[in-house]
């Protein structure tokens, strides 16, 4: 059974449609990088799979949780989707530490002792064992996003997602978030991200999807997607300063 | 008889100030707690309840709190209901103070980053988790100086109870001043004791400002 599955979504904000009519598998285990123009409604589509963004039509279903217009069933459906932003998104009065315990402990109610335990392992999984105790306030960006990329994974979400989590960042530490994403992907996450780093969508997303107005325009095996690009839209896209 | 300014007029004065604290106390517990709903039911995702909020505050500070203390003490014992003044001089404080209180921690809670909502719904928490663990942490932090800022108004506020007889502050002097006609040392003596009670606070204020805004900043 596939880890994520989309219908026929459609999404509108006022008379405009973002998004117009995707489908979209995926399959655990895998890692779907989505790419495209800005305002092709790729953030959109992210931001719909843990209902941030309520649907119009269509069907989404995560690990058997089922998202419609209703929005029933959020919560449930949220405790197994882990999402990370391109603004890190800590919150500033807790410390590193804390802040990776507290949904575990507020919404799956674990115990203070496997909380803590939690946090460490998410930690040590995005190479910030050390910093449990610091306040995000002194992290640099990059480190802000691991911290925020281990608060998801404490949770033990079926599937993360990652909405431009480098675009705020310099290259240097993009390179340090990147890889820690490489190393989840490597220990089997599932995982789909919005992502302007074609060169890293390349070489770790087994699919690649390239969305143009609304619509999944071209939809591949990265290698092939990016090697030979079947529509013009993505030449273009492709070719327009981003090799 | 004309009495002198003495001692024991000096220290009438003075005690009365135990009149204007407890009043200034009721009014913060009292309208804090309705306050702090106000806010709440002011910032909800239900439009009908933010109305109503808005109505309350709108309300409130659309009257004097006079017409409130007039309103509580004579209406309500025209309407049969006896209160005694400390009472009704109590209730209309708290009222006036609710609404002041409920907007500024409305503003408090709204100046938390809209992200900070997104990041905790996206961690499966719900409404209540949200306000309990990431938003109002954040906002108290914010809403201290301004709350604070707000009790020294409130300390000066209460003088407005002495027109339906309560013995406060500004009261004791305006008696004093009727038996012994030295209105320079009498009305001296109440801003003293004004200014003593509302000084610290508000150095009090400004301190808090400085911190939490040297402590978080961006």
């Amino acid at each position: 059974m596939p880890v994520v599955q989309v219908e026929a979504v459609r999404k509108s904000f006022g008379a405009v449609e973002v998004l117009k009519g995707i489908d979209l598998t995926v399959e655990r285990g895998e890692v779907i990088a989505i790419i495209g123009r800005s305002g092709s409604g790729k953030s959109t589509l992210l931001r719909c799979i843990n209902g941030l963004e309520v649907i119009q039509a269509g069907r989404i279903e995560v690990s058997g949780h089922r998202l419609d217009a209703s929005g029933k069933g959020l919560r449930e459906l949220r405790k197994d989707v882990g999402i990370v932003f391109q603004s890190y998104n800590l919150f500033p009065h807790l410390r590193v530490g804390e802040n990776i315990m507290l949904a575990p402990r507020v919404v799956l109610r674990v115990g203070r002792a496997e909380a803590r335990q939690r946090a460490e392992e998410a930690l040590a999984e995005v190479g910030l064992g050390e910093r449990f105790e610091a306040w995000p306030d002194n992290l640099s960006g990059g480190q802000q996003q691991r911290v925020a990329i281990a608060r998801s994974l404490a949770m033990k979400p079926k599937v993360m997602l990652f909405d431009e989590v480098t675009s705020a960042l310099d290259p240097e530490l993009t390179g340090e978030v990147l890889a820690t994403m490489e190393r989840l992907a490597g220990h089997g996450m599932t995982m789909l991200l919005v992502t302007h780093e074609m060169a890293f969508a390349r070489r770790v997303a087994t699919q690649t999807v390239f969305m143009h107005q609304g619509k999944v325009w071209e939809l591949g095996p990265s290698e092939q997607l990016f090697g030979a690009p079947q529509t013009p839209e993505l030449r273009q896209f492709l070719g327009s300063g981003l090799k | 008889m004309i009495r002198t300014f003495s001692e024991s007029e000096f220290l009438f004065i003075v005690a009365s100030a135990r009149w204007t604290l407890l009043l200034t106390v009721l009014a913060l517990l009292l309208g804090g707690a309705l306050g702090f709903v106000v806010a709440l039911v002011r910032t909800s995702r239900l439009a009908p309840l933010r109305m109503l909020a808005a109505g309350w505050i709108g309300m409130i500070q659309g009257i004097p709190v006079l017409m409130l203390l007039f309103l509580s003490y004579y209406g309500l014992s025209l309407a049969g209901v006896d209160m005694p003044p400390i009472v009704a001089a109590s209730v209309s404080m708290a009222l006036y103070a609710s609404a002041y209180l409920g907007e500024i921690w409305r503003g408090s809670i709204q100046s938390v980053a809209w992200q900070q909502w997104e990041a905790s719904a996206a961690l499966a928490m719900s409404r209540a988790q949200q306000y309990r663990y990431v938003i109002l942490p954040q906002a108290v932090r914010i809403a201290v100086a301004p709350t604070v800022g707000f009790v020294v108004q409130l300390v000066k506020n209460t003088s407005i109870v002495s027109i339906i007889g309560v013995v406060e502050l500004a009261r004791a002097g305006n008696l004093v001043n009727n038996a012994t006609f030295a209105p320079f040392k009498v009305f001296g003596t109440v801003a003293a004791t004004y200014f003593v009670i509302c000084w610290p606070i508000s150095l009090l204020a400004r301190r808090l400002e400085g911190r939490l805004h040297a402590r978080r900043p961006g």
